[in-house]
């Protein structure tokens, strides 16, 4: 079974009860009870002040969790590749777009449609970071996280190069939400190189298993990892939060889940 | 890189279904667009629409995934006996070992349209019969491809705008090489809906005409659909005089605008070198270029600047979507199918319906096919967000 290792320098976590990486470090450790709240999302400092303002969920999700990450390893974003994974895009402005389009008036404007694309949050953040690295825009349904783990790390192994991997997720308003119940925004970033540094802050090691993917013991929990893609990722964010040697499932395809190895 | 060969492809857009159709529309300069009638659009516009996709029914346990995109792509990958290849690679490597990488743009959100259209009355809600993440969800055409040909491996869509199914042949790159996979599906499937009809017209770019890439008088784009697909596998040791090769992937992200090209064609330009360098190839290699050119004024002068950076202005190069259409999230895909051809019948397809060409762009445009022995092409695919990739194609022999 071919194995992909790589190292990860950085982290961030924005969710429900989850405003930052120090903070979810606590919880995950069970040092701290888990609160469930709406998520917070700053307004990117990064933005013009028109763009900050109109910015989207998942526009903001982006730009927090990928800069707290990188900034957390002591990097510059403008020289990073960027993965993004998402189920979805600005699930506002897909509802929004689609309630014109049935009406007599389907004039819908100009921002509404650029930012209807999957990758506008993408766009945005190679515009506000000024990064002109490649992006790699994916989506895989329930499978987010897993799909764009692995995209990261075939990236940063065989291009041999340093990536941002943000999995960001947000919910739809009604009558979009009944079919796609994700109930609220969750977003993570790793920032995951080929070799060891002085940020490495844990070795991580991802191949395919058939192996059922790990739950969380705490109910909570569980529920926001079975319940928004992104989210299937805590595992792994329990791991590094507890720190020292841990192997683990995480979701990934109903056919295939990825198994990870994580060491100091 | 290590090239990887495309042992089998094809095509299905406006100017026929699978490869036969495909090369004789080029051969005969044949366009796919018409006056629009799709839906209940009342725009003033023309585009390429495949026929047949209505008719095109899913397997029965697949009927969750029914839409107008996955009927296309099911369309698509009946052709040519590409279906057929795919299961044989599936036995040959195991259907862990195959990967699923599809660019989509839009995927089934004309069938969410269609159903808010439909909200009940009272309580708004969407009717019974809607399901989202088979139809809607950009994932929906890469979860039905692999659950067609029961695949269990890696599978994921890449939604970059315009140039997702360029960028797909990127991903499986790198997978491939990572020794996860042993093949890939590459390609890109994109369907006409109102969202992008109607935004495109928002933004001003939909020309009303079939779009003049290049042309002095080029007013905007033509939207079109397709499905195309790649089988990638590892190149033979001896592969056939004709085999058709992916030698270099480069990508860049122009950090400028989301829906205006950086005016100076800066992150084109970064895919293009990056396209050559990992090839190993120079500029005076590529034989032809085969240009993203969608015909918004915008578009083509930044991507003339890009390409005159490095190539100068003696490459002959043209943009397809004159016959196509623009396939968004599918364009990537077909342009890599018409590369292959170019490279295995030695033409070098015309631009249509560019009368005359912009003095400004000084560049050696196509306006008719020109036959010669083709060794190596570039074709460029850039997108909203400011994303671009560049892909290199050579003969093996």
């Amino acid at each position: 079974m071919h194995t992909l290792t790589a190292y990860i320098e950085g982290i961030g976590l924005l969710g429900p009860g989850f405003n930052n990486w120090p903070d979810g470090q606590a919880v995950l450790r069970g040092q701290q009870t888990y609160q469930p709240a709406r998520t917070v999302l700053p307004l990117p400092a990064l933005l013009p002040a028109a763009e900050r303002r109109r910015s989207g969920v998942i526009v903001r999700l982006t730009l927090a969790t990928g800069l707290e990450a990188i900034n957390s390893a002591g990097l510059d974003a403008a020289t990073l590749p960027m993965v993004f994974s998402a189920s979805g895009g600005d699930g506002e402005n897909c509802h929004a777009i689609c309630e014109m389009l049935a009406s007599d008036d389907r004039q819908i404007s100009p921002t509404r449609f650029h930012n209807s694309v999957h990758n506008a949050a993408a766009g945005y953040w190679s515009i506000a970071t000024g990064a002109m690295s490649p992006s790699t825009v994916l989506g895989a349904f329930d499978a987010c996280f897993g799909a764009g783990l692995l995209e990261t790390l075939t990236q940063v192994v065989v291009d041999d190069t340093r990536v941002v991997f943000l999995a960001c997720d947000s919910s739809y308003p009604e009558p979009l939400h009944s079919a796609r119940p994700i109930p609220d925004a969750f977003g993570v970033a790793l920032v995951i190189a080929p070799q060891r540094s002085p940020c490495t802050l844990a070795k991580i090691a991802v191949s395919l298993t058939d192996a059922d993917a790990d739950r969380l013991a705490d109910a909570a929990l569980e529920r926001l990892r079975s319940t928004i893609p992104a989210a299937r990722g805590l595992p792994l964010l329990r791991g590094l939060a507890l720190g020292g040697g841990h192997r683990m499932v995480l979701d990934y395809l109903d056919s295939t889940r990825l198994e990870v190895m994580i060491k100091p | 890189m290590t090239p990887l060969w495309l042992s089998h492809f094809t095509a299905t857009s406006s100017i026929g279904c699978g490869l036969e159709q495909t090369l004789a529309a080029l051969r005969e300069c044949r366009s796919g667009l018409a006056p629009c009638s799709f839906d209940t659009v009342d725009l003033a516009t023309v585009i390429g629409e495949v026929t047949g996709v209505d008719a095109v029914s899913l397997p029965a346990h697949l009927a969750d995934f029914d839409c107008r995109n996955n009927r296309l792509a099911l369309l698509g990958l009946m052709q040519d006996g590409f279906d057929e290849a795919v299961r044989a690679a599936i036995a040959r490597y195991g259907a862990q070992r195959v990967g699923v990488f599809l660019g989509t743009s839009t995927a089934g959100i004309l069938q969410t349209e269609l159903a808010y259209r439909r909200r009940d009355p009272q309580t708004g809600a969407l009717p019974a019969d809607f399901i989202y993440g088979t139809t809607h969800n950009v994932f929906s055409v890469a979860d039905f491809t692999r659950r067609y040909f029961g695949l269990t491996g890696p599978a994921v869509v890449v939604s970059s705008a315009c140039s997702s199914s360029a960028r797909v042949f990127a991903s499986a790159r790198r997978m491939m090489a990572s020794g996860l996979i042993d093949a890939a599906v590459v390609g890109g499937v994109d369907t006409l809906c109102l969202t992008t009809l109607y935004g495109f017209n928002s933004l001003g770019l939909m020309s009303a005409e079939a779009c003049r890439p290049f042309d002095a008088q080029r007013n905007g784009i033509s939207i079109g659909e397709a499905a195309a697909f790649a089988l990638l596998e590892h190149a033979p040791r001896d592969p056939d005089a004709d085999a058709v090769l992916l030698r270099g992937t480069g990508e860049s992200s122009d950090a400028y605008h989301m829906s205006s090209p950086h005016p100076e064609g800066l992150g084109a330009r970064l895919a293009m070198e990056s396209a050559l360098n990992m090839a190993g190839l120079q500029p005076a290699d590529i034989t032809y270029i085969n240009l993203h050119g969608t015909a918004t004024p915008s578009n083509d002068a930044a991507e003339c600047k890009a390409v005159q950076h490095v190539f100068g202005t003696r490459t002959p190069c043209s943009s397809t979507k004159g016959a196509t259409g623009h396939t968004l999230g599918a364009a990537g895909g077909v342009e890599a199918v018409i590369c292959a051809l170019a490279l295995q019948h030695g033409l070098l397809p015309a631009g249509l319906n560019t009368r005359q060409l912009d003095p400004a762009l000084e560049l050696d445009y196509l306006l008719e096919n020109r036959e010669q022995q083709v060794k190596h092409v570039l074709s460029n695919s850039f997108g909203f967000g400011g994303t671009n990739c560049s892909l290199i194609f050579s003969r093996a022999g």
